[in-house]
């Protein structure tokens, strides 16, 4: 019994993640590291009246699978612990403690924003504040790259993208986290349609740049499928199970279809 | 009178809010814009978050943090001319092609960003919340001198901690007229007539050297802004996107759109016959 509460032994075999090395004539090395790269990969488009997000639902460590349904999006704000009738989602991808904790932080802020203010968070004050919240660990940051969709004001679809300290910015389609590198050249040549032009026109110096159109929901819906199928294919951190929520002015939709799970 | 105020200055749905537990959740939440930042449990925590995310010194560092890159800034009779890339660089990975270099800070007052996107993001919207509060205390816009100084003092405060950031004010306010300071994460404070900060600078500074002039016409200082970016995205890899441009003059800044580089390249060579080094042709 007395071995077990022996605060002696435990000093001299250091064996949780804040050990240093004791040594002196050795380089210093850092040996706390809190982290963990739980994989997967997240994507969000934005539409005309909507905004969809989207992440795999495989956890991974290392080259171990923890499991097979891990979700990356998070209702945030609404009523309740189920988060009915909200509007905001985020999505957070990289290590999914801190992932949870931002979501936990975030949905506080959002709750306590409509008991005071007697209203819903607006998308854009939602997203500039999560950029303080990941601002505020700066110094020991969230190691998560967050997406967050919603309903602007105007009625059209809103995605902003971060990085882990908080720079963030509006945009039209993003994609995160492992597979990111995969999705993202996909994502511009069909979402933003760069390096296109019209080829009814004259060509050579000046010719006309495909405009990228607004994408009707069941195009940004295959769009995500094809984008997640094939990084799917190519990254052993992706796989397993597709989740999606849309969001429109009605609420959101969520929605799980299987991935391969080899 | 008081009453009047008193009855009017709290907002209803806040009464019988002060139930305790609902006041600490209040409290423990942190203020929008806060100068506490958690730090890890350790002592050399500086050390330790270099090693996580210096992806300069440590390309497999783990948290890879958006940097930004070409910024100028120059002096002329006609006011200010800014003049920014677009590239955001996570390692030699293109984090975003659209980035917005050059931060509003109120519609006298721009702010560049070269160095750590969120540092700059971050500190330069303070910087705007303290430049408002200035205005509202003193009934008189802050002088550019002044903001540059509050921008200066905050980051000298968190020397060696760890920020990142390369940044111009430029404004114009009656007492100064067109004014323009460079700060740096080091505390570097300087009052000048052209600066160009960022990886690209050195690129950026051949073009506006050898063009620079103070008695420049407004369309031409806009071109050299331009083209000085210009240059810089097309020699370092780290700079490229669009090019965003501004004008600030004594009512204000003016914004000469974002344009994409690839346009603007090719019409310097192909219509003004710059770039011959660069051939369209393979013969």
């Amino acid at each position: 019994m007395a071995s077990l509460f022996n605060a002696q032994s435990m000093l001299d075999q250091p064996s949780y993640s804040f050990a240093q090395p004791t040594s002196h004539s050795e380089p210093r090395q850092h040996s706390f590291y809190p982290y963990t790269d739980n994989g997967g990969s997240t994507l969000g488009i934005s539409g005309q009246d909507f905004a969809i997000l989207a992440g795999d639902t495989r956890s991974t460590s290392g080259y171990n699978i923890n499991t097979r349904y891990a979700p990356k999006l998070f209702k945030i704000g609404g009523d309740g612990p189920n988060n009915t009738g909200s509007k905001i989602v985020l999505s957070v991808v990289g290590f999914a403690a801190d992932g949870r904790a931002l979501k936990e932080r975030l949905d506080t802020v959002v709750k306590m924003y409509k008991y005071q203010h007697g209203k819903d968070i607006s998308v854009g004050a939602c997203a500039q504040r999560l950029s303080h919240i990941l601002y505020s660990k700066r110094f020991f940051p969230y190691y998560v790259t967050a997406i967050l969709g919603g309903i602007d004001e105007e009625g059209k679809g809103a995605l902003y993208s971060y990085d882990p300290v908080g720079s963030y910015e509006r945009e039209q389609c993003r994609a995160a986290g492992a597979a990111s590198s995969l999705i993202m050249p996909f994502l511009d040549n069909q979402v933003n349609l760069k390096n296109q032009y019209d080829a009814s026109q004259p060509q050579g110096f000046g010719k006309e740049p495909l405009k990228p159109q607004p994408l009707s929901r069941p195009h940004v819906e295959s769009l995500v499928n094809d984008a997640f199928t094939s990084a799917v294919e190519r990254h052993i951190e992706v796989g397993d199970g597709l989740q999606m929520m849309i969001i429109t002015k009605d609420g959101i939709e969520e929605t799980y279809a299987p991935l391969k799970k080899d | 009178m008081d009453a009047l105020v008193a009855q009017y200055s709290r907002p209803a749905h806040q009464e019988g809010f002060a139930d305790e537990d609902q006041q600490q959740l209040t409290a423990d939440i942190q203020p929008p814009l806060s100068l506490k930042f958690a730090l890890p449990p350790i002592a050399s925590s500086q050390q330790w978050l270099r090693a996580m995310t210096d992806d300069n010194s440590n390309p497999n560092c783990p948290i890879k943090i958006a940097h930004g890159t070409t910024t100028l800034a120059f002096r002329f009779k006609g006011g200010i001319i800014v003049a920014t890339d677009s590239r955001a660089t996570a390692g030699n990975w293109i984090a975003s092609q659209t980035v917005k270099k050059v931060i509003e800070i109120n519609s006298c007052l721009l702010g560049t960003m070269a160095g750590g996107a969120a540092d700059c993001q971050y500190w330069l919207a303070y910087l705007g919340m303290q430049c408002r509060l200035h205005e509202l205390r003193h009934k008189r816009r802050i002088t550019v001198c002044a903001a540059s100084k509050i921008l200066a003092n905050l980051v000298y405060s968190y020397k060696g901690m760890g920020l990142s950031m390369g940044t111009m004010c430029a404004g114009v306010t009656p007492s100064e007229g067109p004014a323009l300071y460079y700060i740096d994460s080091d505390g570097t404070r300087l009052a000048g007539n052209l600066f160009c900060v960022g990886s690209g600078q050195t690129f950026a500074y051949g073009v506006l050297d050898a063009q620079y002039n103070y008695d420049l016409s407004d369309e031409d200082a806009l071109e050299l802004g331009r083209r000085s970016i210009l240059a810089a995205t097309h020699r370092d890899a780290f700079s490229g996107g669009f090019i965003n441009l501004y004008h600030v003059k004594e009512d204000g800044w003016v914004k000469h759109g974002f344009t994409d580089t690839n346009g603007v390249f090719w019409d310097t060579k192909l219509n003004k016959g710059e770039f011959s080094n660069v051939t369209a042709n393979l013969d």
